[in-house]
């Protein structure tokens, strides 16, 4: 039966069709909703693709052993021929071949193959399958299948790519001449097998806005555009993209992604996240270790197990800062264990992600049938973060340490002295204080009372109120189990006034007595006058290691077998001598036999000079992740990676002098058509800036952008009702040139995000990120008009064009132009902005009182209708989409 | 193309011909994109128009009250003489024989509901005495004791019911529907998302009104019920609306000029933003002036109330929006989750939101509004008929609170297409498991999509070399909800 049910209805655009009820009347029972997977849509290679599914999933009962139903799918001839149905494959319409069908379950009176579900093929396979049979269904000559059984308990095995890295030939192209490196010749072979030629190379402009952006995400300066553009020895390019891989805003593009990856901020989390003020001082060493192009390998090994180096410097110690970046629940009834079994897990899926590109966590409760790491594999890779813990150290910065040593001496006496009234009495009091928490600590359900103190200890120490340190969670419970004696000086202090703070229930009258509160405040005051050392949040293994244990369902109160430190049983093991902590598994990561993070570091990198990587689910190469779409280019270049002493900076020089990347990204329409995800890499992509970027090349363009590198964060300007959110409200709009730092430094508040971030697409603050979204929305467009962040921007923009530039309204817009995108206008552009500039002019003289709210107020005049429609002109630019894209 | 064309490739048996010749059929293939919406939709400043769906539809709009954290079903909803007599007793083994875990086996004990119920409407449903303005609406209300879910985790839980899968990045239903219908406001966006909370803590967040895979005009868009509606709704001081006008008209001329150069089509998307942009800056400050609304209804909706100010703003802002052709208003409430001080907490968060979620069903039925909008209350699980085992029984009753159930929980339904005055579906004697009628939360996409006149298995969109839907492979309408 057909029914259609047709109407029209008048639409701006286009013609609108309703329809109801189709099915489909070629005499088979079908679900018309049913939808069969459309057929890939790349050249399939039947050795790769088809083969092992055929292998896998058909050979068992129709192949050599068995031939069930007569059909046999093992060699050409006995696969055409079909079985007692009939034809299997029509070579050239899939639609019409059997197996599709039988394989997809369209006919509801077929059994569906294969018969047991969990060997079905997937949507792609399917997908595969008819591609193949569309394209003719090629069986390379010769060629006899032999079975093979998919096995059920590792179905990952033979996952690509678990496979071990091997430098790819490079192909073979025709044209030689597009040829600037090897990745070129990849990408080119493939084009040419598709026969459709790569794009022209962007012009010298677009270039030099491109690999500004790309790699120090500001834009170029007019000057350097001209230098550029003028530069006519053959290397000019390759001399620019050296200067900028030298540049120390090099270390601050780069940081962006890494700091998606293990979910930078600067507080907290949960409900009353609290700040973190040493956060940045890891943000600071990865900034400086990317600008120093520290190898990646090293770059692994410091930043998961620095504390574990011999002789660890407090550089290397800083750079474990990485697995300080998860949530902290210092809200009183939270569970201790709960919250630091959750930092664990939270650190776990963190190097997963980042090192591995598996999205291990999936397994945290339980086993997934396709998933290449069991739950057991991921209590057993949570295990080597199991014990490690919390801890902040001092790290001063320079000039620190010798103020501090000056003024020590005085400040231990004067200490002392102040201390010295209550010393015994203090002393007694302390320990009957310790002996009770550690009581209620190995006797939860005793004393509630005494028990909740205990928690405290655990969740609010050196991380609370407006005094907060942002200290390692539950190091106050590891201090107070320390022996006096094997405390450090530091610690005994702290411990004191933590006790002298929260300890009054030991004994309240002799509290009040002893004027104990009074000894804390002057004690503070002291502090106060003693040169700070500042500290930095690292990790270090606890004394006693912990046993991990798998926990049932995913919680943690239900402890099932204890698991030993391991790595994924689908990779190449450690070695069995190797002890199992830290050290151990990041030296496996970037070990040679481990395929992963090559792989996935030098996607990440692609991903981020063309807006999408050649595995597009950079997050996930396991078996539910994409398959790469230049497989040998990706394994070349990881190779290429490791080889060349794990240098990012070499790998992003590689791809950016490629003629790949140098290509122009304007949308052919013969490409839209073939291929509108521009997976094959016949053009560049135009790529909408990240949130932080689109503050920058505003603030850089206007010239209100602070360059300074590196240090603590700031808080930029940003809507009341936004900052409020908080728990705190801390947003103190930082003074004078720190409201115009990068969006870098914004400080995070994972409960209460910058707004303009969220608006363009920064994302989540409690999970790692291994690519941001690019959204177009409304509220980016109120954003860049009416923000005042952005329009103060567009008023200084104006007072520098009107200061920097002294001619015509004609040069004036030229400079603006070049400044904003780094081009001149084109005609039909320049005399569009002009007739705006006399319109608003005139605009202005209907609407005086707007002038001096307009004017830049950088201008001394604040009457003349003049600069304050240059304001309107330049709110213009820095609203352009060229102007937040790059092209 | 020709809508006969397009009629004939929605055949999937002519698809599979028709692309049998091979590769690269990309207007084919284009079509499948969009083959499960209506039309073809041929730059992205149309995505939002208005269509038409492929099923006789019996509602236009949907307000989902989502209910973040999981409330307490045993509390609100469900009166449980067995579980009360049970109390603090060992809950029988064989309840607990598919919870698969030997700590609860051991150690579960009934909690009794501190709460009463009372029978509401002609048709006797029953609320407790936590609820009693949502129990006045008992008679359009269809109330299903035997939802389930798979998972019992908050945030695969909140994007199971918000998005139809435990993974993040993909669409939210909200973004489903307006890609299938588009919307109906040529001011406003088609998918609204506003926000309040109780205090403790934050459940929600933007994964959950993500477009997901959807084109970005498909994302929710968050409206603040308090100050300004919209971040940056106003322009700055001296920006008049002629100059602001005069600007983007430059602006979209410039654009425009750049995308003939370039052929980018998201210059495109962003010219339709700034246009929906700029007539939301009109459309929105009227949007939230409720100076025009009756003082009746603002009593009704509790705006004069410090307790139920926020909740009720943003009720009475849904049915403000649905009123100028919003299609998908989002409210999320945080958060139920109340591991302890259940008693407590569960009072704060109905005094917050019982009085103003009536009054919008009362206030959307009384304007004739109710027929063609689906109202949704609910979260992404319930709770445990026992203690949460971690605290034991024996604990001071205010201070005792349940954990996470995902097997048998309720949600409540209004409005168009949804047979009032109904109560689908129950659990087992002591609430452990739906038993009869059990509805998946696929089920519940499945049936509010019919209810859209959406068939839920035709709403896709192709992505990363699949077909994707709201209620990924399974999902199926569930005829007893309807009118």
């Amino acid at each position: 039966m057909q029914s259609l049910i047709l109407g029209t209805r008048g639409l701006v655009v286009g013609l609108s069709v309703t329809l109801a009820g189709m099915s489909a009347t070629d005499g088979r029972a079908m679900d018309p909703s049913d939808s069969v997977s459309p057929a890939a849509e790349s050249d399939v290679d039947f050795a790769k693709q088809i083969a092992p599914l055929l292998q896998s999933r058909c050979l068992g009962c129709h192949g050599p052993q068995k031939a069930k139903s007569g059909l046999r799918l093992d060699s050409v001839q006995s696969a055409m021929q079909g079985g007692f149905s009939g034809e299997a494959i029509k070579p050239g319409n899939s639609g019409d071949s059997r197996l599709v069908h039988v394989v997809a379950g369209t006919d509801e009176d077929e059994i569906v193959m294969p018969p047991e579900p969990n060997t079905r093929l997937t949507k792609e396979e399917i997908g595969l399958l008819r591609a193949w049979i569309d394209q003719g269904a090629r069986w390379p000559k010769g060629l006899v299948l032999t079975l093979k059984q998919r096995t059920a308990s590792r179905p990952a095995d033979d996952h690509w790519s678990f496979q071990p890295l091997r430098r790819s030939a490079i192909p073979a192209v025709q044209q030689q001449t597009w040829v600037r490196n090897p990745i070129d010749r990849f990408v080119f072979a493939r084009l040419e097998a598709e026969r459709l030629n790569p794009a022209p190379e962007a012009s010298h402009a677009t270039l030099i806005r491109r690999v500004s952006l790309d790699l120090i995400g500001l834009p170029p300066s007019p000057a350097e555009v001209a230098d550029f553009v003028s530069d006519s020895r053959s290397d000019a390019y390759e001399r620019l993209v050296d200067r900028l891989l030298a540049s120390p805003h090099y270390g601050e593009k780069w940081a962006g992604p890494w700091l998606d990856l293990c979910h930078y901020a600067d507080t907290d989390g949960y409900l009353t996240d609290q700040a973190r003020p040493v956060a940045w001082r890891y943000r600071h060493w990865l900034i400086t270790a990317l600008n120093q192009d520290l190898p990646f390998d090293r770059f692994t090994v410091q930043q998961l197990a620095g504390d574990l180096l011999p002789d660890a410097t407090v550089e290397q110690r800083m750079a474990t800062g990485f697995l300080r970046n998860t949530l902290s629940n210092r809200e009183g009834g939270a569970d201790l264990e709960e919250f630091r079994v959750e930092q664990v897990v939270d650190r776990t899926q963190m190097v997963g992600t980042a090192w591995l590109g598996l999205t291990v966590g999936c397994a945290r409760c339980h086993d997934h049938k396709y998933d290449p790491v069991s739950q057991q594999e991921f209590y057993q890779l949570y295990a080597y973060f199991d014990s490690a813990d919390e801890v902040n150290i001092d790290a001063p910065l320079p000039g620190e340490w010798e103020a501090h040593q000056a003024k020590l001496p005085e400040y231990q006496q004067r200490r002392t002295e102040l201390l010295r009234p209550v010393q015994s009495e203090l002393a007694e009091l302390q320990a009957r204080w310790e002996q009770k928490l550690l009581h209620a600590a190995a006797h939860p359900s005793q004393d509630a009372t005494w028990y909740r103190k205990w928690e405290l200890l655990g969740l609010t120490w050196g991380g609370w109120g407006p005094d907060s340190r942002g200290e390692g969670q539950l190091e106050g419970t590891q201090i107070i189990r320390l022996d006096p004696s094997e405390r450090t000086q530091d610690q005994q202090d702290r411990l004191l006034e933590y006790f002298l703070g929260n300890g009054g229930l030991v004994d309240p009258q002799r509290f009040l007595d002893l004027e104990l509160e009074e000894l804390l405040n002057q004690l503070r005051k002291l502090n106060a006058q003693l040169p700070t050392l500042t500290r930095a949040p690292v990790m270090r293994d606890t004394p006693i290691p912990r046993t991990a244990f798998v926990h049932v369902r995913g919680d943690f109160r239900r402890p099932g077998p204890p698991v030993e430190p391991r790595t994924p049983a689908c990779l190449p093991p450690l070695p069995d001598a190797v002890r199992g902590d830290r050290l151990a598994l990041a030296q496996w990561l970037v070990s040679v036999k481990n395929p992963l993070p090559a792989r996935v570091t030098v996607n990440r990198f692609w991903q981020e000079f063309f807006g999408r990587g050649l595995v597009v689910t950079s997050d996930n190469f396991g078996t539910q992740g994409e398959q790469p779409t230049h497989p040998e280019l990706l394994d070349w270049l990881a190779v290429e990676f490791r080889e060349g002493g794990w240098s990012m900076k070499a790998v992003h020089r590689l791809i950016v002098t490629s003629a790949t990347y140098r290509q122009s990204s304007r949308v052919r329409p013969e490409l839209l058509e073939r291929d509108p995800n521009n997976r094959l890499l016949a053009r560049q992509a135009s790529l909408r800036l990240s949130a932080g970027q689109v503050r920058d090349v505003s603030l850089a363009v206007s010239g209100l952008l602070n360059r300074k590198i590196g240090g603590p964060s700031v808080f930029p300007p940003q809507p009341d009702s936004v900052a409020k959110e908080g728990f705190e409200n801390r947003w103190q709009v930082s003074a004078g040139s720190d409201r115009y730092r990068r969006g870098l430094y914004t400080f995070l508040q994972r409960l209460s995000p910058f707004a303009q971030s969220v608006t363009f697409d920064a994302p989540s603050l409690s999970r790692s990120c291994t690519r941001r979204e690019r959204s177009n929305t409304p509220l980016q467009a109120l954003t860049l008009l009416n923000d005042p962040v952005f329009f103060e921007a567009a008023q200084a923009f104006a007072a520098r064009i009107l200061r920097e530039q002294p001619g015509d309204a004609d040069e004036r817009i030229d400079y603006a132009f070049e400044l904003a995108l780094s081009r001149p206008p084109r005609a039909g552009e320049k005399q569009r902005l002009s007739s705006y500039y006399k319109e608003q002019l005139a605009l202005f003289s209907e609407e005086p009182s707007a002038v001096p709210l307009l004017s830049p107020p950088q201008l001394a005049d604040g009457n003349a209708a003049e600069p304050a429609a240059w304001t309107c002109v330049c709110s213009v630019l820095l609203n352009l989409h060229e102007f937040i894209t790059r092209e | 193309m020709t809508p006969q064309q397009f009629l004939l490739i929605q055949q999937r048996r002519c698809f599979l011909q028709q692309s049998a010749c091979g590769l690269g059929v990309v207007a084919l293939s284009e079509l499948l994109n969009l083959g499960g919406r209506t039309v073809v939709a041929s730059t992205s400043s149309d995505s939002l128009q208005p269509r038409a769906p492929n099923l006789p539809a019996r509602a236009k709009n949907v307000i989902f009250l989502f209910m973040a954290g999981g409330p307490s079903q045993l509390d609100l909803f469900v009166p449980n003489p067995a579980l009360n007599k049970l109390r603090d007793q060992a809950v029988p083994e064989s309840y607990l024989a598919t919870l698969n875990d030997a700590l609860i086996k051991g150690s579960a004990r009934a909690m009794a509901s501190p709460r009463t119920f009372g029978k509401f409407g002609d048709c006797g449903m029953e609320f407790s005495d936590f609820l009693p303005h949502l129990g006045s609406c008992a008679d359009e209300l269809c109330m299903i004791r035997s939802m389930f879910t798979s998972t019992s985790n908050h945030d695969p839980g909140q994007l199971l019911m918000n998005c139809g899968t435990t993974l993040f990045g993909h669409p939210s239903m909200g973004s489903w529907v307006t890609y299938g219908l588009g919307s109906e406001s040529q001011n406003l966006p088609g998918f609204v998302v506003l926000l309040s909370n109780s205090g403790k803590g934050v459940d929600a967040g933007a994964a959950l009104w993500s477009n997901g895979f959807l084109p970005s005009d498909y994302h929710g868009v968050t409206f603040r019920s308090q100050g300004d509606p919209i971040l940056h709704l106003s322009n700055p001081q001296g920006v008049s609306a002629a100059t602001q006008r005069a600007r983007l008209g430059a602006l979209a001329d410039l654009n425009r000029l750049h995308q003939q150069d370039t052929g980018d089509a998201e210059i495109a998307s962003r010219i339709a933003a700034y246009e929906l942009a700029y007539r939301m800056q009109t459309a929105a400050p009227e949007l939230v002036d409720f100076s025009r609304e009756s003082s009746a209804t603002l009593e009704a909706y509790g705006i004069q109330r410090e307790t139920t100010r926020w909740f009720g703003s943003n009720c009475l802002l849904a049915r403000r929006m649905i009123e100028r052709g919003v299609r998908f208003v989002q409210l999320y409430h945080s958060t139920w989750d109340d591991h302890t001080d259940l008693n407590k907490n569960l009072q704060t968060n109905t005094a917050m939101t019982d009085p103003p979620a009536a009054a919008l069903i009362k206030d959307l039925k009384r304007r004739g509004l109710l027929d063609e909008t689906l109202v949704i209350w609910g979260g992404e699980f319930g709770r445990t008929p026992m203690y949460e085992v971690r605290r034991g029984p024996g604990m001071d009753p205010e201070k005792a609170g349940r954990d996470h159930h995902p097997f048998g929980f309720t949600v409540l339904l209004a409005g168009g297409g949804i047979r009032g005055g109904q109560i689908v579906g129950q659990t087992d004697e002591l609430g452990f498991h739906a038993v009869e009628d059990r509805i998946h939360v696929h089920d519940l996409h499945a049936t509010l999509l019919h209810c859209l006149g959406m068939d839920h298995k035709r709403l896709t969109f192709r992505h990363q070399g699949r077909d994707f839907r709201l209620t990924d492979v399974s999902g199926k309408v569930v005829e007893k909800l309807l009118a």
